[in-house]
């Protein structure tokens, strides 16, 4: 208990030291930037990969289970829909990305504390929490809105798929399913839990790397802590906000 | 200059640095020298203001770091420059940005002239041309160590940190890396601070040593003074291998009453 609340306290404090005007501005646009290739354009291989075979697999399941002619035929249509919308895309899409974009913010920030790069800023005068952190919490929150409906989109391109080349459904029903009594708030849902989640992703996990010491074996300690936490703040997010927002 | 006012510092109630006081003058080359555990790296980790100290004033040219906020303390960051242990050049950027870093975020330099000034701080350490657009990990442990000086270098700094500059170096380099630091210091007028137990280093450029033991100043003086110190706790530590040993036998013989 005493160390949660450390941990607590030292993180609002870092969280201080981030949340300020960048030293200068073109030195934070340079590095928001480069984070927005990092963290995004890179991240998306993996998510078009993921969310494609997850809608194609969620598809042919649904269709296994409500095999049934008392159903009506958009109902696997409807389920993959609402399923992504309102679930994977969002939520497990996250802690994919704790486990991808979070591991490599952590290792990065651990290795720069523990190969003294950090205290080098610092006894620059550079306000280092704010340089390195801020950058990647804003080029991510950026991002996510849009790797978010990027997994949507291709998650039923994939259970489109399913009906093109199986005969598990057909494309008709498939069509008439994911349009059938379509709620856009889902979306905005999905997009607001990102927000939330991608920012636990990137502050936590700079948290970890931030106050790494020690060597190379501490920073793997560190980075698979803030993997870990952050799945475990994202899924008590999720509860929350589901219960908020829904 | 920086004057160091009987400075406490303990953690968690022990002792490690009791009540030091010296003066660190620009234009020479102190160098804080001692055993492990002596309390080299607090002092030095204290007179940046890494570390804050109990009690006592460390002042830089009459501003007081001890009473500084944060904020304070990071605009006279502005006027040190450091160079690490283990170099601590951004792995991330070339060998020229390392140097261009800090003129780009504090400088109103425009872009051509922060270039020149990095490639005439990478030359003044003799690094190659053909180096300054390798990443560190392409360079050697010398060379990085140079890259650093130049970065330290790079905005005319009024005090310069070493922390033991020559770890990890083979002799040579070692003798090459503690003369750029001894001209730099000359030449620029800086107050610099070695923090170091090589005795080749000591010997080589000490223009103004303080030996710790235990946290405690035990002896300050120049390098020329060192033979003739009397002190027990220093001559077992310098003269701790034969061959300085017989150094200090010929220097006595030589000079008597020096």
């Amino acid at each position: 208990m005493k160390d949660l609340i450390r941990h607590f306290g030292e993180y609002i404090l870092l969280m201080g030291k981030v949340f300020h005007l960048p030293d200068r501005q073109r030195m934070f646009w340079r590095q928001y930037s480069r984070e927005l290739e990092k963290q995004g354009l890179q991240s998306l291989p993996i998510i078009v990969i993921i969310s494609l075979f997850i809608g194609a697999i969620l598809t042919i399941q649904t269709k296994i289970n409500t095999e049934n002619p008392l159903l009506p035929i958009y109902t696997t249509g409807l389920l993959t829909r609402e399923t992504l919308l309102l679930e994977f895309s969002s939520t497990i899409l996250c802690l994919i990305l704790a486990g991808k974009v979070g591991s490599n913010i952590a290792s990065e920030i651990g290795t720069m504390r523990i190969t003294e790069q950090i205290d080098a800023m610092e006894i620059m005068g550079v306000n280092s929490a704010n340089y390195l952190i801020l950058p990647k919490i804003c080029s991510f929150l950026t991002m996510m809105p849009f790797l978010v409906i990027i997994s949507i989109t291709v998650g039923l391109i994939g259970g489109y798929g399913v009906g093109l080349f199986t005969d598990v459904i057909t494309v008709h029903d498939y069509v008439i399913g994911i349009q059938y009594a379509f709620n856009p708030y889902f979306v905005w849902y999905a997009i607001i839990k990102s927000l939330v989640f991608g920012f636990i992703i990137t502050s936590f996990s700079s948290y970890y790397g931030y106050y790494a010491y020690g060597g190379a074996l501490d920073v793997g300690k560190a980075s698979t802590k803030a993997v870990v936490n952050s799945n475990i703040l994202i899924l008590f997010a999720d509860l929350l906000l589901t219960k908020l927002l829904l | 200059m920086i004057k160091v006012n009987d400075i406490v510092k303990s953690f968690d109630g022990a002792v490690v640095l009791n009540h030091i006081s010296t003066e660190l003058k620009d234009g020479q080359v102190n160098m804080i020298i001692g055993q492990s555990g002596s309390g080299k790296t607090v002092l030095m980790k204290s007179l940046i203001g890494l570390h804050k100290v109990d009690s006592g004033q460390i002042l830089f040219d009459d501003r007081n770091i001890a009473q500084m906020s944060e904020k304070e303390i990071r605009a006279l960051h502005r006027e040190v420059g450091m160079l690490f242990q283990g170099s601590a050049l951004f792995d991330s950027m070339s060998v020229i940005e390392n140097v261009m870093y800090p003129l780009e975020m504090f400088s109103d330099m425009s872009k051509e002239q922060i270039v020149e000034r990095a490639q005439f701080c990478l030359r003044r350490v003799d690094m190659p041309e053909r180096a300054f657009n390798l990443m560190p990990s392409e360079i050697s442990g010398g060379m990085q160590k140079r890259v650093a000086i130049a970065r330290a270098i790079s905005m005319n700094p009024k005090y310069l940190f070493c922390d033991e500059p020559n770890s990890g170096l083979d002799p040579k380099t070692s003798l090459i890396i503690d003369q750029l630091i001894h001209d730099i210091t000359r030449e620029f007028n800086i107050c610099t601070i070695v923090n170091s137990h090589d005795m080749n280093s000591i010997m080589e450029i000490g223009d103004h040593i303080v030996f710790l033991k235990g946290g405690v100043k035990e002896w300050e003086g120049s390098r020329h003074e060192i033979f003739h110190s009397g002190n027990e706790a220093l001559n077992d530590f310098v003269f701790a291998s034969e061959l300085y040993k017989k150094v200090q036998t010929a220097a006595l013989k030589d000079h008597p009453t020096d």
